[in-house]
C-alpha cells in the first residue's frame, strides 16, 4: 500500500507538492470553491446532474477500443485505446469543465473565465458557457491564436471573447497568468474554470476527480474485456489532466504500471521542450508548488512542443508526487515522434490522434520502450487531431 | 532593533504617516537603482521596496510586468539584489524590503535567502504569492534573523482571517487597497475607508496600504486612513518615461519629492 490517507491534505498538498501560493485576495475565493465542492461531492443531485450531462451531452462512457493492427505493429500483445477523442468537442477537457460550471452555477458566478493553450479546454469550457447561459471570456496566447485557428472560430462560434494575449512567450503559460490576474481583479463575480490538474489547492484535486471519470470505466471496461487488470496505462502529459484521470482510479493497483509521457520538444538537449518532470526542479509556478522549468535563479524557462496542449513549463503537482514516490514513471519523446506516431496511428487505425496524444502513441513506438511484449496496455487517446492538421501541414 | 519597527516607532512619535516607495530593482540597472534609493531618502521617503524581477508576475499590471522583463534581460538576480543592498547599507540606514515572487527565494532555499539577505541589511521582504497558511515556517526562520516577513490584507480578507494575520503580523501590515493587479487608478476605492478601520482596530501594528495609488492627493487620503501609503506603478512609470536620459535619478527623484509635500 502506497499511503492510507487521502492526498491532498487540508491544506492541499501532495507530500511535498502543491499547496496555494496566490495573492490573499484569492484566498477567500479558494476558501469558497474548496467548500462548495466537497459539499457538492457528497451531494447525490450534484453528482446525478453531472453524470447525466457526461452521458447524455457528452457521450460518455467513451468506448475502449482494442487496436489490433496498431497492437501488431507495435509487437505488443493488446493496445487498447481510451476514445476520448469521441467525446462531445473532441477531447477529454469537456468532463472538467461541465463539473466545474455546475460548480459555478451553484455558487452564483454568471461569468466563467480559462485558460488554453490547444483550444481544447477554451472550447470545452466555451461550450459548457453556452450550454449554461453564461458570460465567457477565454485567454489564449497570441502565438497559439496562430498554430490553433480553428479552435479559436469554434470558440467565438459559441459565444465567447478570445482574448489574446501577447506577454512573455504568448502560450499557455502566460495565457494563465493573464487569467489569473483577471480573476484577482474580477473575483467576486468570475469563476475561473482552470483546464488542467495544476493550480492552488484545491484544483488539482477537483480536476483530478473529475477526470477520474476516465479511469473508472477504463477499469470496468477492461475487467470486463480481459478478467484483469491492464499491465500498463499510458497517457501525454502537459499540465497532466487526462494522465491523472486515467491513473488515479488504479493508484491502489500497484502491479499496474503507470507512464507519463512528456513533449520532448527538439530535444531534451536542446532546451526546447516542456518536459518539467523528466527535466525540471522543484519549483513554484501558477499557484502551486510541483515540478517546472526555470533557470538557477528562479525564473520560469519558456517551453517549446508542436502540441500546444503540452507547452507548458509546469505540471500538476499530483504528477510530481507519484515521480518522487516512484508510483508513476516519466519520460518524454520529441515532437519528430510525435509526428511519426500522428501520422501511423491515422494510416493503421484510421484515428487521427490530437498531437498531444500522438505523444503517447510515440513512446510505444520508441525502440528503448519499457514495456513488456506480452503485456496489455491502455493508451489513452485524450483527444482527436483536426485541429492540429494545419500544423502538421506546415 | 529592525529598522522598519524602528522607523514606524518614530513616525508615530512625530504622528506622521510613512510614505513607500516601490521599484523594481534593476530597472534599468542596479546601479541606477542604488542611486534612486539614496535619492528617494533626500526627497523624504520613509521605506524602500526593492521589486525582484520575476518572469511571471501574477499580481502586477502592464507597468511592473515590462520593468520587470527589461531588468531581466539585464540579468539581474536576486543575489544581484542582496549585493546592492549590502552595499547601500555602507550609506544609509533607510529601511529597506524586498519584494519578490516566492520561486526566486524558494529556488535560493529559504534559510539561505534569509540569512544573506538578514546579513546584506535587507529589514523585511514582502511576497505576494506566498499567504500564511504556507509562510509560517519561512516567516519564524526570518523573524528569528532579523527580517520581518510583511503579511497582506486585501478587501476579500474573512474577519477571522484578518484577526490571525494581525497576531502574527510584524513591521506592517501590506493592506491591498483593491481586487486586482498593481498600477494607478482614477479613484480609491470606495470601501477602503471602511476596510482599513476594521483592520485597524484587529491590530496594534502599522497597517499600510498599496496598489492603485499614482498621486500625491491619493497618498494623502490614504495616509489619513492608514499608517501609511505605497506607490509603485507610478514611480515606475515616471523611470520609464525618464529612461534614456541623464538626469533620470534626479527627474525621478523631483517626482517623488512631489507626493510628500
Amino acid at each position: 500500500m502506497y499511503h492510507k490517507k487521502r492526498l491532498p491534505d487540508k491544506k492541499g498538498h501532495f507530500g511535498d507538492f502543491g499547496g496555494r501560493f496566490v495573492p490573499e485576495t484569492l484566498i477567500y475565493a479558494l476558501d469558497e470553491l474548496e467548500k462548495e465542492y466537497l459539499g457538492a461531492k457528497k451531494d447525490k443531485g450534484f453528482r446525478r446532474e453531472l453524470s447525466c450531462y457526461l452521458e447524455e451531452y457528452a457521450g460518455r462512457p467513451t468506448p475502449l477500443y482494442q487496436a489490433s493492427r496498431l497492437s501488431k505493429y507495435l509487437g505488443i500483445r493488446k493496445v487498447y485505446l481510451k476514445r476520448e477523442d469521441l467525446l462531445h468537442t473532441g477531447a477529454h477537457k469537456v468532463n472538467n469543465t461541465l463539473g466545474q460550471v455546475i460548480l459555478a452555477r451553484r455558487m452564483g458566478k454568471k461569468r466563467v473565465i480559462a485558460e488554453t493553450g490547444a483550444g481544447q479546454h477554451g472550447v470545452a469550457t466555451a461550450t459548457v458557457a453556452a450550454l449554461f447561459g453564461m458570460q465567457c471570456d477565454i485567454y489564449m496566447g497570441e502565438e497559439d491564436i496562430r498554430r490553433q485557428e480553428l479552435n479559436v472560430l469554434r470558440m467565438k462560434l459559441l459565444g465567447a471573447r478570445v482574448i489574446a494575449v501577447k506577454s512573455g512567450t504568448k502560450t499557455l503559460k502566460d495565457a494563465m497568468t493573464e487569467a489569473l490576474r483577471d480573476w484577482v481583479t474580477n473575483v467576486r463575480s468570475t469563476y475561473y474554470i482552470i483546464g488542467t490538474v495544476a493550480g492552488p489547492h484545491p484544483y488539482p484535486a477537483m480536476v483530478r476527480d473529475f477526470q477520474s471519470v476516465i479511469g473508472i470505466e477504463t477499469k470496468r471496461q477492461v475487467l470486463r474485456k480481459e478478467k484483469r487488470l491492464p499491465d500498463y496505462l499510458v497517457a501525454c502529459v502537459g499540465g497532466g489532466s487526462n494522465a491523472m484521470g486515467l491513473f488515479h482510479p488504479f493508484f491502489k493497483d500497484e502491479r499496474v504500471k503507470m507512464i507519463g509521457v512528456e513533449a520532448a520538444g527538439l530535444g531534451l538537449s536542446s532546451g526546447k521542450h516542456s518536459a518539467s518532470l523528466v527535466a525540471g526542479s522543484a519549483g513554484v509556478l501558477h499557484g502551486c508548488k510541483s515540478d517546472v522549468l526555470e533557470d538557477r535563479s528562479g525564473q520560469i524557462n519558456n517551453a517549446h512542443s508542436i502540441a500546444a496542449g503540452l507547452d507548458y513549463p509546469g505540471v500538476g503537482p499530483e504528477h510530481a508526487y507519484y515521480k518522487e514516490i516512484g508510483r508513476a514513471f516519466y519520460t518524454a519523446v520529441c515532437d519528430k515522434e510525435a509526428m511519426e506516431a500522428f501520422r501511423l496511428l491515422s494510416r493503421i487505425e484510421g484515428i487521427i490522434p490530437a498531437l498531444e496524444s500522438a505523444h503517447a502513441i510515440a513512446y510505444l513506438m520508441k525502440p528503448g520502450r519499457k514495456i513488456n511484449k506480452k503485456s496489455i496496455v491502455v493508451v489513452c487517446l485524450s483527444g482527436r487531431g483536426d485541429k492540429d492538421l494545419h500544423e502538421s501541414y506546415c | 532593533m529592525n529598522r522598519i519597527v524602528k522607523k514606524f516607532a518614530e513616525l508615530k512619535k512625530k504622528k506622521k504617516k510613512a510614505f513607500i516607495a516601490f521599484i523594481t530593482a534593476g530597472y534599468p540597472s542596479l546601479a541606477v537603482t542604488g542611486k534612486l534609493v539614496l535619492e528617494f531618502e533626500k526627497k523624504g521617503v520613509d521605506l524602500i521596496e526593492l521589486g525582484v524581477p520575476f518572469s511571471d508576475p501574477l499580481a502586477d499590471g502592464p507597468v511592473i510586468q515590462e520593468a520587470s522583463l527589461y531588468s531581466l534581460k539585464k540579468k539581474t538576480t536576486l543575489a544581484k539584489i542582496i549585493a546592492l543592498v549590502k552595499d547601500l547599507r555602507r550609506v544609509t540606514d533607510l529601511p529597506i524590503c524586498l519584494m519578490s515572487y516566492y520561486n526566486p527565494v524558494f529556488c535560493m532555499g529559504e534559510k539561505q535567502f534569509v540569512e544573506r539577505a538578514s546579513a546584506a541589511g535587507v529589514d523585511g521582504v514582502i511576497i505576494p504569492d506566498l499567504p500564511f497558511e504556507e509562510a509560517e515556517g519561512f516567516a519564524n526562520y526570518a523573524g528569528r534573523k532579523g527580517l520581518v516577513n510583511i503579511y497582506f490584507l486585501s478587501p476579500t480578507s474573512s474577519p477571522e482571517r484578518i484577526r490571525t494575520i494581525s497576531r502574527r503580523a510584524r513591521g506592517f501590515i501590506y493592506y491591498v487597497s483593491l481586487t486586482g493587479v498593481t498600477g494607478g487608478r482614477k479613484n480609491l476605492s470606495s470601501d477602503l475607508k471602511n476596510n482599513l478601520s476594521r483592520i485597524k482596530s484587529a491590530t496594534s501594528v502599522p497597517v499600510c496600504a498599496g496598489f492603485g495609488i499614482s498621486s500625491a492627493s491619493q497618498l494623502r487620503q490614504v495616509q489619513r486612513m492608514c499608517d501609511g501609503g505605497i506607490v509603485g506603478s507610478a514611480i515606475v512609470s515616471k523611470i520609464r518615461e525618464n529612461i534614456s536620459r541623464r538626469d533620470l535619478v534626479k527627474r525621478t527623484g523631483d517626482f517623488v519629492e512631489r507626493f510628500n509635500v
